[in-house]
């Protein structure tokens, strides 16, 4: 089973194709809409700012494509963000994919350090194949401010200042606020889970 | 809850891993994506890589080891050396590097921070600083690569974290310069003054010898992570050990 990794123009494409190498998982990078809607497994990675990624997505005539996918779906960090139905970031709010319902805002950290940067524990974690190697309490690598609160799709939480989604599925669509390619044993585990979906 | 992290420091030179005395006579210590690799099997939770000679030779660091330590790692890294616009942090991020710190070229021309933190978000925005306490007061260095080129900048330490935050800083590495390799403990009362203005995460660097300091610089200071070098490079403290310890003493770690 191969992935395809969606070229966002927004993102470090290197570091996730790397980790499906050193599980011996072959992957493509693409910003093709006819490889992307052909693909067997699709992951939309992202970093950066909600505003600037959509407009990129948009640029490169991708939009329709990734919301029209009907096959195993993955978003990671802000990949995850765009997912959702619209995000509030930078006093503005922008259009997302519209995969999974709800809204991405800002993580309100109380009086914690932002961004919330680091190793954190998924906790609370649901039944799914994506999440089936997982143990209560594995630590993720995390490096956000804004985040999708707990709802009927989060497969996994994690809480700093304020609990929030770290997993989601909606339907073929899955998507983990944490950095797999980053996350050591725990990222490893969710990055084959999804080859394998 | 967020676990404290602990990040050794590799400092490069030449394509090789290298450490001195406050930030002088550097012995080699090895190869960096051998070390990389040491590193992450024994439960680093990142690395930091400087190229030291970056600032002070007026070159930057080349991307081909940053794409090899990448392939490597599964663990977060952050790479630092002569950073000084965006097309060039751009190329370190593209082959790898999940975060970019920035410490001379910024003192120069701070506006580069604000330009980093738009093209690439502050999550991967890293500001270094070389302080050194005189009299009392905390002053910024800049171009600590080489003594020779040394230089005083004139600026607060405080005033500097506070203009990096509100540049677009995503997080702050302290590097307290009279603890440089001495092994003697971070210095907690700088590190408690910078806490108090600092709503990024801080990271603590200079001085780790024992144990005690870690459980210290995280109890006292609460800063977000440690970072250290030596006593990692010469394996006077092996991290599965200070992690064990560290939680044990009830500051929390990822296991």
């Amino acid at each position: 089973m191969s992935v395809l990794i969606v070229d966002t123009k927004c993102a470090n494409l290197a570091s996730v194709g790397f980790a499906f190498d050193r599980l011996g998982i072959t992957s493509t990078i693409s910003d093709d809409p006819d490889r992307i809607a052909a693909a067997d497994r699709v992951l939309i990675p992202g970093v950066g700012a909600a505003p600037y990624a959509m407009e990129r997505i948009d640029a490169a005539g991708l939009t329709d494509t990734l919301r029209a996918l009907t096959q195993p779906v993955l978003g990671i960090c802000l990949g995850m963000q765009l997912l959702f139905d619209d995000l509030a970031e930078g006093g503005v709010v922008t259009k997302g994919l519209g995969l999974i319902p709800g809204r991405v805002s800002a993580l309100d950290t109380k009086d914690l350090p932002s961004p919330h940067m680091g190793w954190n524990r998924l906790t609370d974690i649901a039944d799914d194949s994506l999440t089936a190697e997982l143990s209560e309490g594995d630590h993720a690598y995390f490096v956000h401010s804004y985040a999708a609160p707990v709802s009927t799709h989060t497969l996994a939480m994690t809480s700093y200042g304020s609990p929030f989604s770290a997993i989601v599925r909606h339907g073929n669509v899955r998507g983990c606020q944490f950095h797999p390619e980053r996350s050591s044993d725990a990222g490893a585990a969710i990055l084959k889970a999804f080859a394998a979906l | 809850m967020l676990a404290k992290r602990i990040i050794p420091c590799l400092d490069v030179r030449d394509g090789r891993v290298v450490k001195g005395v406050q930030f002088r006579n550097h012995e080699d210590v090895g190869d960096i994506v051998e070390l990389a690799a040491r590193y992450r099997d024994e439960g680093a939770d990142e690395l930091v890589f400087y190229d030291i000679t970056a600032s002070t030779d007026d070159r930057t660091v080349g991307t081909d080891w940053i794409r090899r330590v990448s392939r490597e790692l599964d663990i977060p890294f952050c790479v630092a050396g002569g950073i000084d616009g965006v097309a060039v942090a751009g190329e370190r991020l593209a082959a790898g590097a999940d975060k970019i710190s920035v410490n001379s070229p910024a003192l120069l021309r701070p506006t580069l921070i604000d330009e980093l933190q738009q093209a690439f978000g502050r999550q991967c925005i890293v500001a270094g600083i070389d302080t050194f306490e005189q009299d009392g007061a905390y002053r910024v260095k800049s171009h600590t690569g080489d003594p020779g080129r040394t230089r005083e900048t004139g600026r607060d330490t405080l005033d500097w974290v506070r203009e990096v935050q509100d540049r677009g800083a995503g997080e702050i590495v302290l590097n307290c310069m009279n603890r440089d390799g001495v092994r003697k403990g971070y210095d907690i009362a700088q590190l408690k003054a910078v806490r108090g203005i600092c709503d990024v995460p801080l990271i603590a660097s200079g001085g780790a010898g024992a144990t005690d300091h870690f459980e210290a610089v995280f109890k006292q200071a609460d800063v977000d992570g440690a970072l250290a070098a030596s006593v990692f490079h010469k394996r006077i403290i092996a991290i599965p050990d200070l992690k064990r310890d560290l939680a044990e003493a009830g500051v929390e770690m990822r296991r």
